[in-house]
């Protein structure tokens, strides 16, 4: 091919090319770092010594103490109310109803909301109105938040997040953030343990219902919606749009009720709560005492007739731009 | 625990004391050695769990079954609630009125009661906008049944939404809602902010046409209600009663829901607060706060100041909540507004002063008319008492309000033309009665702004008037200072500049040095005279 011929597009991938190769031959930091030796690296294991046990200090283990010291906290206010607002009120556009529900409610409180994004953390931990809101942590999935150094430094730092296990049934998780919330913190918690994959809701777990019975501190159903448009699991692309977060009223545990009713009471009112964002609150009442509120999984049917019954909330449609070629 | 009122004997060593003045404050030297103020009680400790409070209320009701059990699918539900004249000034959300009404629907909704409307029961008051209704309601229930219909104002001139019911032995013609009448439960959400409030006045007067409340409302019940705020001594009170009992008999089932109220009115903290305290508890941070306010308020202009005050929000704790029948309902709410308001006071005196605050019933938003005024001084205040009016018969009231020829054209109509054209021609309520109201309450145009714009009924500034006639009778002389003084002079009372000219000019009417009584009113104080 002559050079008159060459395209635009042929020019620009063959100087991609060159830069990649250039890249190539340049020294690697990793590589760097293995050629130094001992001191400067760490000794290696003489041949037929038993290492020491490592202890975990990732996941579960993660010690977030240091969270809640004076400075990481005005650390977390400056970055809630300077980063975590602000950039929540740009992709988010948060509407906040039911205040008026928590008149009255004094002391922590556990505030339980279904979970479909992460940015749920984030619009939910700013919703919260004062006195809840600097004194709040969230609990997050220790496999995923902490299982390295880097996010678990953030995830305690902008969320005071604590580690919670969810793959198996631990007393350290549970001890911890009854322990916080003894000494006056509120507590975050998506009951569902994770974000739902296919847009609906699933069941909620009793952790939240756990912690209510164990310490007498009441659960506020909160509901969250619109999350899952701008930014859904399994991908990393947010498209702004709108939210709005419903706070229903406190639930207290009954001198014998059981966690597993509170917990479905929980859920319960989490499920009214989203059928009165989509109707109205009268509908909702009905609905909530004939028990047939849509529930929050979604029908029991297949995959094509949920995501049908969705409807534009599974919508994770940016605007549109013309693909590059065609791009100005 | 907090202090009961106080009677203070004025010495000289008694700080000047506060007189509300309208949007603005006064302070003034009452003469010592003669003169005694009546100060308010402190506000009684809110109830600890409201929502408890109401869910008690509702399932162990007086002289009724519960709520729940009066409930059943298929069956017409009627709610109504007070209107924007209560309470006063407005409450902090949540209004106490939304947590009842919200606890109503609730169990409603697990009756699976469908048929529901929720009428504002304003009687010949003004329309309440969407943001009022919206703030006694709340949103959530404003948004279910307002959009179609179901939430509005009760509409005492819609002949098609009116039922009689029938007559009392005294002849009173008994007209309310329809709606209400052929409900097959009315639920009455109210608010006591006074003693006034609730009972049978809910519905026999807040649900009522013009062709029944004009049996009450008038000069002759008003000068035999001494005092409206003391039912059983009330005409008024007699004649609601005796209208409940034809509503009764007509099978209107009515399950009333009354609250009370403290007066926190002004708060503990932010500037407002030193309102509600006793003069020598005023701290130096007190004494500024109230410098910096009064002369940031001298100069700014009445329409801001008047848009500031009327955005204040009381922080009120809820004192009581008691459900079921009319009757016993009512004589537990008035034992709990009595405990808040009334102070024993020994004797009356010869001149009583009072300084008049932003607001009354029907400015809420609007403009303290002259009318108003003299209502709120001669009709309110004069009537808080209980045995025997705080001044004697032929004594001077004195107050403190700037009285300005300004009225709000939307909502106070017919009172331009009451003042330029009745009060121009008299000031005698009963001859005003007979020569001029039935012109005004029968008026096309009035009747069209009440039922379509947000304007008082045509009648209503004749009851402004007629609520001070038991004043107007009692009294020597009627002085009002630092108003406006053609204003002041279109009513029939004296303008004074100043307090102590006020009391100089008293000593005309009562002799000379006479004793002074101060009702430091508000938060609200009821004198009980001995």
């Amino acid at each position: 091919m002559t050079a008159a011929g060459r395209t635009e597009a042929t020019r620009l991938e063959g100087a991609l090319g060159r830069v990649r190769r250039a890249g190539r031959a340049l020294p690697r930091p990793t590589s760097a770092l293995r050629s130094l030796d001992f001191p400067l690296r760490a000794p290696t294991v003489p041949g037929g010594v038993e290492p020491l046990p490592e202890e975990p200090r990732l996941g579960a283990a993660y010690d977030t103490a240091w969270a809640r010291t004076p400075l990481a906290r005005l650390g977390r206010l400056a970055l809630l109310e300077g980063a975590v607002r602000p950039l929540v009120k740009v992709v988010a556009d948060p509407e906040r109803r039911g205040y008026d529900r928590l008149a009255g409610l004094d002391g922590p409180a556990i505030f339980a909301a279904n979970h479909l994004s992460h940015l749920d953390a984030g619009l939910l931990l700013t919703s919260l109105p004062e006195p809840w809101r600097h004194r709040a942590f969230a609990g997050a999935a220790a496999d995923y938040f902490f299982d390295g150094r880097a996010k678990a430094t953030l995830a305690a730092l902008a969320l005071n997040a604590i580690p919670i296990e969810r793959t198996k049934v631990t007393r350290r998780s549970a001890a911890l953030a009854a322990e916080l919330i003894e000494d006056g913190w509120s507590m975050v918690i998506f009951p569902e343990g994770g974000r739902g994959s296919d847009g609906w809701g699933q069941p909620f777990r009793a952790g939240a219902a756990f912690l209510s019975v164990r310490t007498g501190v009441p659960v506020v159903p909160v509901h969250l919606e619109g999350t899952g448009r701008i930014l859904p699991k399994g991908t990393s692309k947010l498209v702004p749009g709108r939210t709005r977060v419903t706070f229903g009223a406190p639930l207290r545990p009954g001198p014998d009720e059981d966690m597993r009713d509170l917990s479905a009471r929980i859920e319960a009112a989490v499920t009214a709560l989203a059928d009165e964002v989509a109707g109205d609150w009268w509908t909702a009442r009905q609905r909530a005492h004939a028990g047939q509120s849509p529930p929050l999984s979604g029908p029991d049917a297949g995959a094509w007739r949920r995501a049908w019954a969705l409807g534009d909330r599974r919508s994770h449609r940016g605007p549109a731009r013309p693909p590059w070629p065609l791009r100005r | 625990m907090p202090r009961p009122g106080l009677v203070l004997e004025v010495d000289r060593s008694t700080p000047p004391i506060l007189f509300h003045h309208g949007e603005s404050f006064r302070l003034e030297k009452l003469p010592a050695g003669r003169s005694r103020i009546v100060y308010p009680a402190e506000p009684l400790p809110a109830l600890p769990d409201v929502t408890a409070a109401i869910d008690q209320a509702l399932d162990q009701p007086l002289d009724s079954e519960p709520l729940a059990a009066l409930l059943r699918p298929g069956m017409k539900l009627v709610i109504a609630f007070d209107d924007v004249s209560l309470p006063l000034p407005k409450m902090r959300r949540p209004d106490i009125r939304q947590r009842v009404i919200e606890a109503v629907l609730d169990r409603a909704a697990a009756a699976g009661v469908d048929d529901v409307r929720i009428i504002a029961a304003l009687a010949l008051h003004r329309r309440m906008t969407e943001p009022e209704l919206r703030h006694a309601v709340g949103d959530r229930v404003y948004d279910a049944f307002a959009p179609d219909g179901r939430l509005y104002n009760h509409d005492a001139e819609d002949p098609d939404d009116l039922a009689f019911l029938g007559t009392t032995a005294h002849g009173e013609e008994v007209e309310i809602n329809k709606a209400a009448a052929e409900s097959d439960l009315l639920v009455y959400v109210n608010i006591n902010i006074v003693s006034m409030d609730g009972g049978h006045k809910s519905t026999a007067t807040g649900l009522a046409s013009y062709r029944s409340i004009r049996h009450h409302h008038n000069p002759a019940t008003m000068e035999r209600s001494r005092s409206f705020m003391d039912r059983h001594s009330s005409e008024l009170h007699h004649a609601n009663w005796r209208m409940g009992q034809v509503i009764r008999d007509a099978g209107v089932k009515i399950f009333q829901i009354e609250t009370t109220l403290n007066t926190d009115t002004f708060g503990a903290t932010g500037p407002l607060s030193v309102l509600q305290k006793r003069e020598w508890e005023w701290t130096t941070k007190d004494r500024l706060a109230f410098m910096g306010m009064k002369a940031g308020l001298d100069r700014l202009p009445a329409a801001t100041r008047r848009r500031i005050f009327q955005g204040h929000e009381a922080p009120y704790g809820v004192t009581s909540v008691t459900a079921g029948a009319v009757e016993p309902v009512h004589e537990r709410t008035l034992e709990h507004c009595f405990a808040q308001h009334l102070v024993p006071v020994e004797g009356q005196t010869d001149v009583l002063t009072m300084g008049l605050p932003y607001i009354c019933p029907y400015n809420v938003h609007s403009i303290m008319n002259p009318i108003l005024v003299m209502c709120l001084g001669l009709g309110y205040f004069f009537n808080m008492y209980r045995g025997r009016p705080l001044v004697r018969e032929g004594g001077v009231l004195i107050m403190s309000h700037p009285t300005p020829w300004e009225f709000h054209p939307v909502h106070h109509p017919s009172y331009i033309d009451f003042f330029e054209e009745v009060l121009a021609d008299t000031t005698d309520p009963k001859v005003i009665a007979e020569r001029y109201e039935t012109r005004y309450a029968e008026d096309e145009w009035y009747r069209h702004l009440y039922r379509t714009s947000h304007a008082y009924h045509g009648v209503h500034p004749f009851y402004m008037w007629y609520w001070g006639a038991h004043a107007l009778a009692h009294l020597g002389s009627v002085i009002i200072v630092g108003g406006d003084v053609r204003a002041v002079r279109r009513m029939g009372f004296r303008p004074a500049s100043t307090l102590q000219d006020a009391l100089e000019m008293a000593t005309d009417t009562v002799g000379p040095e006479p004793t002074v009584t101060h009702l430091h009113n508000p938060p609200i104080v009821m004198a009980d005279v001995t």
